[in-house]
């Protein structure tokens, strides 16, 4: 059942790729890759239920499916099918409709390298994998091929390459570590490394750890390896920019809690989990800094990224079941609310015609709908009540009451509520300061943008107000299986 | 495992092979001339394509021979010739945008070296290799891991920029032939693959940017800040 599931995840975004390629109509292609995403992400809901059962592995032991896997895929495929049909309304705007046929061809395969990455049981696949989702999805970056894209485009695959190298060499000495207990040849797969890890040299391990911590950080825009983040998000396509943020982090983030949760079968002791919570406050610390001051409507949604993987990296580090619930739960919440943030975005800059917030005023008069969404939308990223994001944040700050590290619940308490204020500041001014430029008149926005908005703030409310007990049992086998130590 | 009861010789040829490769980063990291870094870059390429052939000859590890051939065709061959190309088209070939002379880069890279000595002085010590060429071996990845950085801190040509990212995976490999040599085939050979298209990539990226921002020295792409 879990197999066959998965083979139809695989397989739907696989064969939009390949009708989208075939075909060359722009029409054709939307509603391929939209009833792709649909396909997909109903194969998806079922996933982390079944995978209650235990970790079950496919093709001699390549393919896992475990519940943090199901998980993750159930957030991509959620914010695959949600910038799916955004992207219907969103690309006819741009105005490239011989090419828009290719956009779709990536983005499904954007969509498929992230779908793929999360099952690999490989260390060295998922590797693999998540190379894989740089590649394609620079060329959804440069897609618009201005020259802010295509600089946008090489920083982020120049960096990011190099970044995630690191995690490569990390992965060899982790390999190399194991090689001296097991013998030469072996399969390197997440369960393996965790049973061998105890007897493994722990300096080995933890220069291995440390390595894979920098390489897959630079892939989630942990700070300050982010750099390339604030430019891939801003310069692509609303769409693009949603699956960026929304899916393809988690992914990376995946492949850290992993490690993390290897390293405490190894008992290196408060080590690794400080560093994580260390970078994660830093993320923290430079999301403020850049939110305040941030002059670009894109650009400040790309730092709240940053800001919210610094929280996903404290609820990873400060571990135990609470940590791991509200880590999870801000995945989905996330996912869900940025992918809200990036559509009013895109609506915004493509009415007004910029990207500067400067020049975004009386945003509620010219945009009634998608205005009074994306504002809901920006009370609920700055993690403010009724919403899921602070039930999730209160949770993550919960959890790290309890452990080693209070100093970074502390830091972390007082920079959200800078990041509310300061968030909320660019809001005020683009929705309530007087317009220069005389009255403006209300604009329509395409029923293809404005559902997707809807549907992604319908469940972030309803989140905040019931959090399913089903889901936290959910989560606490989650953090039964990662080992759940921690501080 | 093969590293603590190699042959004498075996030893010295795998330790031979590895300092050539990290001499020709050095090359590479003095050079002013993106034909010379390339040619440097495929020099090196070859070594590691023998060293691979050594470690399955000495090794018996019969499966790295497909390895060695890949790498030698991949890395050494058909890369070298993509970039090649790229040049020519682009008609840049002296590294015209240095934030620091080849000769002060020469100095850092030495340093280098030598933190990733002591580096890999402490991890033999711990695992009782002293004196073994996985030492060396993890000296030589690390050093050319942080060399294949720093060209790409410094270097602000676009395909300088490609260049050093290479390196940076050429010292992984290398390293992964000595220690891991057991490390499934599958992985390498998809690595290899990879890189292929990285470089494709990256040369359909040049193209953009020569035709969009006008240039090819990353210099030019300083408007997105902030």
């Amino acid at each position: 059942m879990a197999g066959t599931l998965l083979f139809i995840v695989m397989l739907a975004p696989l064969a939009a790729i390949l009708g989208s390629l075939l075909v060359r109509r722009a029409r054709v292609a939307e509603y391929l890759n939209l009833t792709a995403s649909v396909v997909v992400l109903f194969a998806c809901l079922p996933l982390p239920a079944l995978s209650l059962a235990g970790p079950r592995t496919w093709w001699d032991d390549y393919i896992v499916l475990d519940p943090i896997a199901a998980w993750v895929l159930l957030c991509t495929a959620l914010v695959y099918l949600l910038a799916s049909i955004y992207a219907v309304g969103y690309m006819r705007l741009i105005g490239e409709e011989r090419r828009l046929y290719r956009f779709y061809a990536l983005f499904a395969g954007f969509a498929l390298t992230m779908l793929t990455g999360p099952v690999m049981n490989n260390v060295g696949v998922y590797w693999i994998a998540i190379e894989a989702t740089t590649l394609v999805s620079t060329f959804l970056v440069g897609f618009e091929r201005g020259r802010d894209s295509v600089e946008a485009a090489w920083k982020y695959i120049i960096v990011v390459s190099a970044g995630i190298s690191l995690a490569l060499l990390g992965t060899m000495l982790f390999y190399w570590g194991g090689s001296l207990v097991l013998g030469p040849t072996y399969d390197m797969t997440w369960a393996v490394l965790r049973e061998v890890a105890p007897r493994v040299d722990p300096g080995l391990l933890l220069l291995s750890f440390l390595l894979v911590l920098v390489g897959y950080g630079t892939k989630v825009g942990l700070a300050p390896m982010h750099t390339w983040l604030p430019d891939a998000h801003s310069e692509g396509p609303a769409p693009v920019s949603a699956m960026l943020s929304g899916a393809l982090l988690n992914t990376a983030m995946l492949g850290i809690a992993r490690f993390v949760s290897i390293a405490d079968a190894a008992h290196l002791g408060p080590l690794p989990r400080a560093v994580l919570v260390a970078l994660g406050v830093f993320s923290l610390l430079i999301a403020a800094l850049f939110i305040v001051r941030q002059e670009g409507v894109k650009r400040l949604m790309a730092y709240s990224s940053v800001e919210h993987m610094g929280v996903l990296a404290l609820g990873f580090g400060f571990g135990g079941p609470l940590g791991v619930a509200g880590a999870l739960y801000h995945m989905l919440n996330h996912s869900l609310n940025k992918s809200l943030m990036f559509f009013g975005a895109g609506v915004a800059m493509r009415s007004y015609g910029t990207k500067d917030i400067g020049a975004i005023r009386g945003v509620l008069r010219r945009l009634p709908t998608a205005g009074a969404l994306w504002l809901a939308g920006a009370v609920a990223i700055t993690g403010a009540p009724p919403f899921g994001l602070f039930l999730s944040e209160i949770t993550v700050l919960r959890a790290g009451l309890g452990g080693a590290n209070v100093w970074a619940v502390v830091v972390m308490a007082l920079l959200l509520i800078v990041i509310f204020i300061g968030f909320l500041n660019h809001f005020r001014h683009m929705y309530f300061d007087e317009p220069s430029g005389g009255e403006v008149s209300p604009l329509r926005t395409s029923k293809w943008c404005l559902i997707p908005m809807w549907l992604a703030l319908a469940p972030v409310l309803v989140f905040g107000l019931w959090w399913p007990q089903a889901l936290w049992n959910f989560f606490t086998t989650v953090a039964a299986q990662l080992g759940g130590g921690g501080s | 495992m093969p590293i603590t009861n190699l042959t004498p010789l075996a030893s010295s040829l795998f330790s031979l092979l590895a300092i050539a490769s990290l001499v020709l980063a050095f090359v590479m990291l003095g050079s002013r001339w993106l034909r010379d870094y390339l040619r440097a870059f495929m020099a090196e390429s070859w070594l590691i394509g023998a060293l691979s052939a050594a470690v399955a000859y000495y090794g018996n590890y019969p499966e790295l021979y497909l390895v060695a051939v890949l790498t030698v065709v991949f890395r050494g061959l058909l890369l070298p010739y993509l970039l090649l190309r790229i040049i020519r088209r682009m008609q840049v070939d002296r590294e015209i945008h240095e934030s620091l002379q080849p000769s002060s880069s020469l100095v850092a890279g030495a340093l280098a070296v030598i933190f990733a000595f002591v580096v890999a002085h402490q991890l033999g010590n711990r695992l009782n290799l002293a004196g073994s060429v996985a030492v060396l071996a993890l000296t030589i990845m690390l050093s050319m891991k942080l060399i294949g950085f720093l060209m790409l801190a410094v270097r602000h040509e676009a395909i300088s920029q490609i260049l050093g990212l290479l390196v940076l995976e050429n010292g992984i490999f290398l390293g992964s032939q000595i220690l891991v040599p057991g490390m499934p085939l599958l992985i390498e050979i998809v690595i290899l693959f990879d890189l292929l298209v990285v470089v494709a990539s990256l040369g359909v990226l040049v193209r953009y940017l020569l035709a969009h921002v006008g240039s090819t020295s990353t210099r030019d792409l300083k408007r997105l800040v902030g």
